[in-house]
């Protein structure tokens, strides 16, 4: 007898959306967008049909996921803030399609204050780890939140491996800067390639991954395929996306909303709820999927893991 | 010369006095406010349709201010397209389109109020000291209401030509003002706020030109 058994991370056939409507929905949002935002849109390339993605088989589950209501695949891969390919939510979904390009193999550099540094291509960087499912609570310092199911390992199993010495006091990360591929980077939004860094304490914290999946299948472009940073308990632009380089420091990197805007973002940027931007309250969060907002909790309801990274340090200050 | 033409050919077709006119400007006015509404259609179909993305309350809120923004800048069009037309009677249109401004204007704050503080007054009275942008948009809303309530023709007639002319000239301050409500509130990309702007500094520039030049006629 044939036995289906359902993966946590398998949607019952109701729950996935028809693609026919998906597709509706798409051209809809295109027209709101014209209509509404009034930039014109060049016409866009097929995505890569969800089933092509590669699926992990095998998963280890993880103590640190919530049991939170997932926020939906769609809305995790139409909603998104990687202003590498445009400053709309819907402009990554719509413009990397095609990304990362297949041609060539990804390439990760890890290199600065460490014993073994090397340029490694994406399978063998992430060969020798095992893959866990880690469902983690997302909040964008935009004032609104998701639970994604991230798959991915602990990034200090990978830095341990490149053995930093002890000029090793920050982690820098590098996005890639491709405007062929990104056309995003075509404009100076942001002083591109995107630079994001954590101390190395926090990098080497268990609840800080490098994912490479959500959802049981491989990152999608607009994710940060192939490969990126998840810090739960800070806002979600730390969390860096398609990364190309990792750089051992002894200085504090100067990160790229840093570069923009040191008055609204810091180095830091941990959830905090009593911290505002100076532009708006940080209380509340709009999870997305829900019609009330419900309350920001302090770390992004991580305290247990990392409120003693900080302990001793005013937060208002370093924010 | 191809402007009087123009001139004589639409007062002829489209008047409400001469009744052998085949379109009446009553009419008109009908049709315009159908077009007016249809952003605000849109807004209501795609939401309750699902069909403004995951974060469906937030888009409506951008598009309703949008679209206030947008109707400020038209109703500005309507005397420098007289001008250069000649077509006096668009003028019969601008009191409908500063309304449907203040429509949309209605529609965003109310957003705000509801679905974004869930009318919280004391959070919404922080956030207003508080957060300049709030703040801007908060006095922008205000000050437009001095302009609903004088606009009917009883009021016009009531406050006269001149002082009525002078109360409207605030459209161009809550129309810059809503240029920098919507500056402020984007994170690194400026190009949209930018362009609105851009396209208000028009407006206002034609305006001053034309004085300019009034002035030099009635000199000579």
């Amino acid at each position: 007898m044939f036995i289906k058994r359902r993966k946590p991370w398998d949607l019952p056939e109701s729950e996935v959306t028809d693609y026919k409507v998906y597709k509706n929905r798409r051209q809809f949002l295109n027209t709101a967008i014209s209509v509404g935002l009034a930039s014109a849109l060049p016409s866009v390339g097929l995505a890569k049909p969800v089933d092509e993605l590669k699926v992990f088989e095998t998963l280890k589950k993880s103590q640190y996921s919530t049991e939170e209501e997932k926020t939906t695949f769609e809305a995790i891969t139409t909603y998104n803030n990687f202003y590498e390919f445009g400053t709309s939510k819907e402009a990554p979904s719509l413009y990397a399609t095609e990304f990362p390009d297949e041609s060539e193999p990804w390439r990760v550099e890890i290199d600065g204050e460490c014993e073994s540094p090397g340029v490694f291509e994406y399978d063998d960087l992430v060969r020798p780890f095992t893959m866990e499912e880690r469902i983690y609570r997302m909040r964008c310092v935009e004032g609104w939140s998701m639970v994604i199911p991230w798959i991915g390992f602990p990034l200090g199993e990978l830095l341990k491996q490149a053995k930093p010495n002890s000029k090793a006091k920050y982690v820098e990360f590098t996005t890639l800067y491709d405007p062929e591929q990104m056309p995003g980077q075509r404009r100076e939004v942001l002083d591109w390639p995107y630079v994001e860094g954590l101390r190395i304490d926090e990098a080497m914290n268990p609840l800080t991954i490098l994912s490479v999946g959500l959802y049981g299948k491989e990152l999608l472009g607009q994710n940060g395929a192939p490969i990126r940073l998840v810090v739960p308990w800070k806002y979600g632009f730390k969390s860096i996306k398609s990364i190309v380089r990792i750089r051992f420091v002894e200085k504090m990197p100067y990160t790229a909303w840093v570069k923009a805007n040191s008055s609204e973002y810091g180095f830091y940027s941990n959830v905090n709820p009593n911290v505002d931007h100076p532009r708006w309250s940080q209380r509340k969060e709009r999870r997305i999927g829900e019609f009330l907002k419900r309350d920001t909790l302090m770390f992004n309801g991580y305290g247990d893991y990392v409120a003693e990274l900080y302990s001793g340090m005013d937060l208002k200050r370093y924010f | 010369m191809l402007l009087n033409s123009i001139q004589a050919w639409t007062s002829s077709v489209i008047s409400n006095k001469d009744p052998n006119s085949l379109i009446r400007t009553s009419h008109l006015k009908v049709v315009l406010f159908l077009v007016c509404l249809y952003p605000f259609f849109f807004m209501l179909w795609g939401f309750f349709s699902h069909q403004l993305g995951a974060n469906p309350i937030d888009t409506v809120t951008r598009l309703s201010g949008l679209w206030a923004l947008r109707f400020l800048l038209i109703t500005l069009c309507v005397t420098p397209l007289r001008w250069l037309t000649g077509l006096n009677q668009l003028v019969r249109f601008r009191r409908m389109l500063g309304l449907f401004a203040f429509f949309y204007a209605t529609v965003h704050m109310l957003l705000y109020l509801g679905l974004d503080q869930f009318f919280d007054w004391s959070e919404i009275w922080r956030d207003i000291v508080k957060r300049p942008f709030i703040t801007v948009g908060f006095i922008n809303f205000v000050a437009l209401l001095p302009l609903v309530v004088t606009s009917t023709n009883k009021m016009v007639k009531r406050l006269g030509g001149r002082r009525w002319k002078k109360l409207h000239r605030l459209t161009y301050f809550v129309a810059a003002a809503a240029c920098v409500h919507f500056l402020m509130l984007v994170k690194a990309d400026i190009r949209e706020p930018v362009i609105y702007i851009f396209i208000l500094s028009g407006l206002l520039g034609v305006r001053l030109l034309h004085a300019g030049r009034q002035k030099q006629l009635n000199r000579q």
